[in-house]
């Protein structure tokens, strides 16, 4: 696809967990908890509260189409902050530094006071209703003249457990948002961005990592298209996908709005009531339902069933709007007759409204409000498949299509935390924060002074392990064999059923530094790092793995076994060297450096052979 | 206005190497603070700024609130509680609603439950609160119950609450229900608690209830509000929504939220069909001395020429047999001292221990199981409705509006 010609925009919105040691806002610990651990719950209903025109955000007013308890898990490790039942703390001075750091990793010019602000979020996943977030730092620069707008300090939304019940743990870790300018161009360019970004980030080495940490939003449009953020793109190797899939959304949905006009399609703006025509129907669904409303679409005959994404059709639009008042879903006549509704019935339903072959009957089926609600809703959007293309706020299904949330928020829900006070931002701190080295330029480094192979150099680089790895190396620990323990021989060892969490970094550098000092051969580091996860200590590790042995008793193991084997080490020459190895590393038990082994073994078969 | 620059104008504000649109909200501490098109504040130096356009002020619409005739009437007085208000989210700003169509547009389940009239009385915060202003409410509310309202809705910051309901419960002899209600979540945010409180308190105040009373959340759910007597409730906890408590006895009642059924003690006095009553003399020359370890019998002097003291002593009710002299000064002069205890909860009993029987045999009364506020407040009261001291100390003594009680029950 030509993403220049259709004149593709984006920009990507990144949310990065900091690790911080306490929460934005109050001393609790930023640690995620299992549900299981809760230990009380409490519930609350949450408004939209009236704005100066008596107005409430688009967004906030789409949440309140059904008014909704929402349910609280609470931990040992929440407090009455996360509660919404006392007033915040002041800013978190460890989350605003490292901020600031990352702001100034990208050159961008901090705000001279720092305000936070109460940004309306009544989805349930903040107890107050709204996010505490704070305008940072403007002006960032990026690869290929790529730019960042804003970086703001916000606070983390609590987690969905399920359905309206969130968890409590999260709420409150400090979390940096990147927000880049629209300027990439293609499906490639947005993953490459949000790869530089992401490395950038775990460069400071004071973020979270793992699964749910770092979260990015993508912002498309293209030419005669909408501006749509997808939000919460957590693998970035679906990202290209998901811009990909997009940019066909947009594409189709551009070209059905074109023969809609053609066929001049329009709206019937008001449902008309259908109930009685299926009062009789196989559908268990209509058949229960008290009232079931139907919208005539004159001209869509054919285009609401028609793919616009994969697995996507316009009717799935429809049906994501009507699922917001609480219907779960509806029926239309392009993809009838099925599910129990007969052929018969979609004649008897198209003929009661005197629609003809070429419309289309969206059906929704509840009771009255909530169908009236959906209908609504059905014509809506209906009515913006007219227009073009809505702006929309989306979220990422499974396989990088998306399905509508909500309308795109507007800038008007933001007002001051008057609980938290500004922080001034002096010049002279700002510009003597240290900057990390790129995790990039560290994997170059390693290889380069280390002589490590640069993709290992960069797999290092770029494993969460990177910081313990550079400490190994500057205590003078090899590091090859720091690289290799800590990329592999953990991996194996947790394979093999071993449970590696339990091992801390010092265990693994005490480990390390045993090989480093003579005290254990290299060898020894699997049996040694498994000794210590079953709760041994190091002395007792070392003790049973790596019993020490002399250079004479070495010599004496070694004697035996060349004399032992006097024809084959003489029939083989100097080639006995490796396969006697094995025989010398199984005696010992890896409690001797290889290399060692090697030197005392040529030795005593040269002096076989010398004889 | 400063330098030409004033609050809601257009401005260019600029920030390193460019500049942004914002609208200039007002300088503190010597920063500019202005809210971007992003809906962002920032603050920054005052020559950062240039003016861009001027403001123009969007008044906001002013739709009335149409009212079911067929409801019962209600009042609410406001006193600077919030139970609504608005947010500019152009500024920023929040501002309190006291009008009965404001309220019933930020509330609009209360319209299926009354007529509103509201008044608004003063707009303070609740720390600020008075005795002559609990004298002017008494006599608002008792106007507003003159009028023939179904009940009454008084609408008070939290802090002080409970000493107003208090004075308000000795000074008014009310047939129907005088409710005070507030918020401990300010009411811009989508997750307040006056949306349940109002509605809770105005489905209190058409109730089959006579008496003043508190009504606040029960737990930090929005599940249901509690009614307490206005005699013995206490703020508890500083933040909570659950802060407001009854002390010593069960609460009168309870709602439950979002269904609104009542359902009251038998202890809750009920309606009536008296004519209301109103004794609205406040003494303010008391005062409540809370004892601790250390404390210096000088500091007592500063209390003389008082007419009345509330102690709230140790334990059963206690002070140091230092102060016992100082406080048997005061009484020889004329000042009403009673004893009520600083653990809130239980009776003073002061013949168990001599310090205890010392100050029975200088003259300080008993306070019972009385909250040391309430006592404050009954103290006031009774002193400002007699010259003469024995007769305030007998009407003192004499239970007038739940506010103790003989028996102590176990379980509270
Ligand atoms: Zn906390």
């Amino acid at each position: 696809m030509d993403y220049e010609a259709l004149g593709l925009v984006a920009g990507i919105e990144i949310h990065q967990q900091l690790n911080t040691r306490e929460k934005m806002f109050c001393a609790c610990p930023t640690l995620l908890r299992k549900f299981d651990e809760r230990n009380g719950e409490f519930f609350r209903y949450l408004r939209a509260t009236e704005s100066e025109l008596g107005e409430i955000d688009l967004a906030a007013k789409e949440e309140m189409k059904h008014e909704r308890l929402f349910t609280y898990y609470t931990y040992d490790t929440t407090c009455l902050v996360e509660y919404d039942e006392e007033p915040p703390g002041p800013l978190n001075a460890e989350a605003l530094e490292i901020c600031c750091t990352i702001a100034r990793m990208f050159s961008m010019t901090p705000v001279p006071q720092i305000h936070t602000m109460r940004k309306l979020v009544i989805d349930g996943s903040n107890t107050s209703g709204f996010q505490r977030t704070a305008l940072v730092a403007f002006d960032g620069e990026l690869p290929n003249a790529g730019t960042i707008e804003t970086l703001c300090l916000e606070e983390e939304a609590a987690q969905r457990a399920e359905g309206h019940t969130f968890s409590l743990d999260r709420l409150g870790i400090p979390l940096v948002e990147i927000t880049t300018s629209p300027c990439m161009r293609t499906p490639e360019e947005v993953e490459a961005m949000a790869r530089y970004i992401g490395m950038a980030l775990r460069s400071t080495g004071r973020v979270k990592r793992g699964l749910g940490t770092i979260r990015q939003d993508v912002n498309i449009s293209i030419r005669d298209g909408a501006r749509v953020e997808i939000k919460g793109v957590q693998e970035l190797d679906l990202i290209a996908e998901v811009v990909r899939r997009e940019v066909e959304r947009q594409k189709n949905l551009l070209s059905l709005r074109e023969e809609l006009r053609e066929r001049k399609g329009a709206v019937k703006s008001e449902p008309a009531d259908v109930t009685r025509v299926f009062s009789k129907t196989g559908s268990s669904i209509l058949k229960k339902a008290p009232c079931v409303l139907a919208v005539v679409l004159e001209g869509f005959g054919g285009l609401v069933g028609r793919e616009i994404q994969p697995g996507r059709r316009l009717g799935s639009e429809f049906s994501d709007y009507a699922k917001k008042c609480g219907v779960g879903g509806i029926f239309h006549t392009d993809e009838l007759p099925a599910y129990g509704i007969t052929a018969e019935e979609v004649e008897k339903l198209r003929v009661s409204l005197s629609a003809g072959a070429s419309d289309c009957i969206v059906l929704v089926a509840a009771d009255p409000a909530k169908a009236s609600c959906a209908a609504r809703q059905v014509i809506s959007r209906a009515e913006k498949a007219l227009q073009g293309i809505p702006e929309e706020t989306r979220r990422m299904l499974e396989d990088g299509s998306t399905a509508y949330m909500r309308p795109l928020p507007g800038a008007a829900r933001m007002y001051p935390e008057t609980d938290v006070f500004p922080i001034t931002i002096s010049d002279d701190w700002y510009g003597r924060l240290p900057l990390p080295e790129l995790l990039s330029a560290k994997a170059e480094r390693f290889s380069r002074e280390m002589g490590l192979d640069p993709a290992l150099a960069s797999q290092i680089a770029s494993s969460e392990q990177v910081f313990l790895f550079e400490q190994a190396a500057a205590s003078g620990i090899p590091p090859l064999l720091a690289a290799r323990t800590l990329l592999a021989t953990l991996k194996e060892l947790s394979r093999a059923g071993t449970d590696v969490s339990v091992i801390s970094d010092e265990d693994i550098m005490a480990v390390l530094s045993a090989v480093r000092d003579g005290k254990a051969a290299k060898e020894a580091v699997p049996a040694m790092l498994d000794a210590l996860a079953q709760g041994r200590t190091l002395d007792q590790a070392l003790s049973t793995c790596a019993p020490s042995l002399s250079r004479e008793e070495l010599e004496k193991i070694i004697r035996k076994i060349v004399e032992e084997r006097r024809s084959f080490v003489v029939s083989r020459g100097k080639g006995a060297v490796g396969p006697l190895m094995g025989v010398v590393m199984a005696e010992v038990r890896g409690s001797v450096d290889g290399k060692l082994v090697s030197e005392i073994l040529s030795k005593e078969i040269a002096r076989v052979l010398g004889k | 206005m400063k330098g030409g620059i004033s609050s809601g104008d257009t401005v260019l504000s600029r920030i390193g190497r460019t500049e942004r649109t914002g609208t200039f909200i007002t300088e503190r501490d010597g920063m500019a603070i202005v809210k971007l098109s992003s809906g962002y504040n920032i603050g920054l130096p005052r020559d950062h700024l240039s003016l861009l356009a001027r403001s123009e002020a969007v008044p906001a619409p002013l739709i009335s609130v149409a009212q079911d005739d067929s409801l019962p009437d209600l009042s609410i007085v406001s006193t600077g509680g919030t139970i609504a208000s608005r947010i500019d989210y152009r500024t920023g700003a929040v501002t309190s609603q006291f009008d009965a169509d404001d309220i019933l547009r930020a509330i609009p389940g209360l319209r299926g439950i009354a007529r509103f009239q509201a008044r608004k009385l003063y707009t303070l915060l609740s720390e600020n609160m008075t005795p002559a202003i609990w004298t002017e409410l008494a006599r608002a509310v008792f106007e507003e119950i003159k009028k023939g309202s179904t009940g009454v809705i008084v609408t008070h910051g939290t802090d002080t609450m409970a000493y107003s309901a208090a004075a308000l419960s000795f000074m008014l002899d009310t047939p129907v229900p005088v409710v005070f209600v507030g918020s401990q979540r300010s009411a811009d945010r989508p997750s307040s608690d006056n949306t349940q409180n109002a509605l809770c308190s105005a489905r209190a105040a058409v109730s089959d209830l006579g008496e003043v009373v508190v009504v606040m959340h029960a737990t930090t759910s929005d599940d249901r509000c509690s009614i307490h007597r206005g005699t013995r409730v206490r703020k508890m906890h500083s933040s909570r929504r659950d802060a407001f408590q009854s002390i010593g006895v069960p609460p009168l009642g309870s709602i439950k939220y979002p269904s609104l059924e009542v359902t009251l003690s038998d202890h809750a006095r009920r309606r009536r069909e008296d004519e209301p009553c109103l004794k609205d003399g406040i003494d303010d020359h008391c005062a409540l001395v809370c004892f601790h370890p250390g404390m210096k019998p000088t500091g007592l002097e500063l209390y003389s020429g008082y007419r009345g003291i509330v102690i709230a002593g140790t334990g059963l009710g206690h002070v140091s047999s230092e102060l016992v002299t100082a406080f048997r000064d005061l009484i020889e002069d004329g000042t009403v001292v009673v004893m009520t205890t600083q653990c809130l909860h239980g009776r003073v009993c002061d013949r168990v221990y001599d310090t205890g029987r010392d100050l029975i045999r200088a003259g300080v009364i008993e306070g019972e199981d009385m909250l040391p506020e309430t006592a404050l407040v009954k103290l006031m009261y009774v002193l400002g409705n007699t010259a003469d001291r024995d007769e305030a100390v007998e009407m003192f003594r004499h239970e007038l509006r739940g506010e103790y009680t003989r028996r102590s029950v176990n379980g509270l």
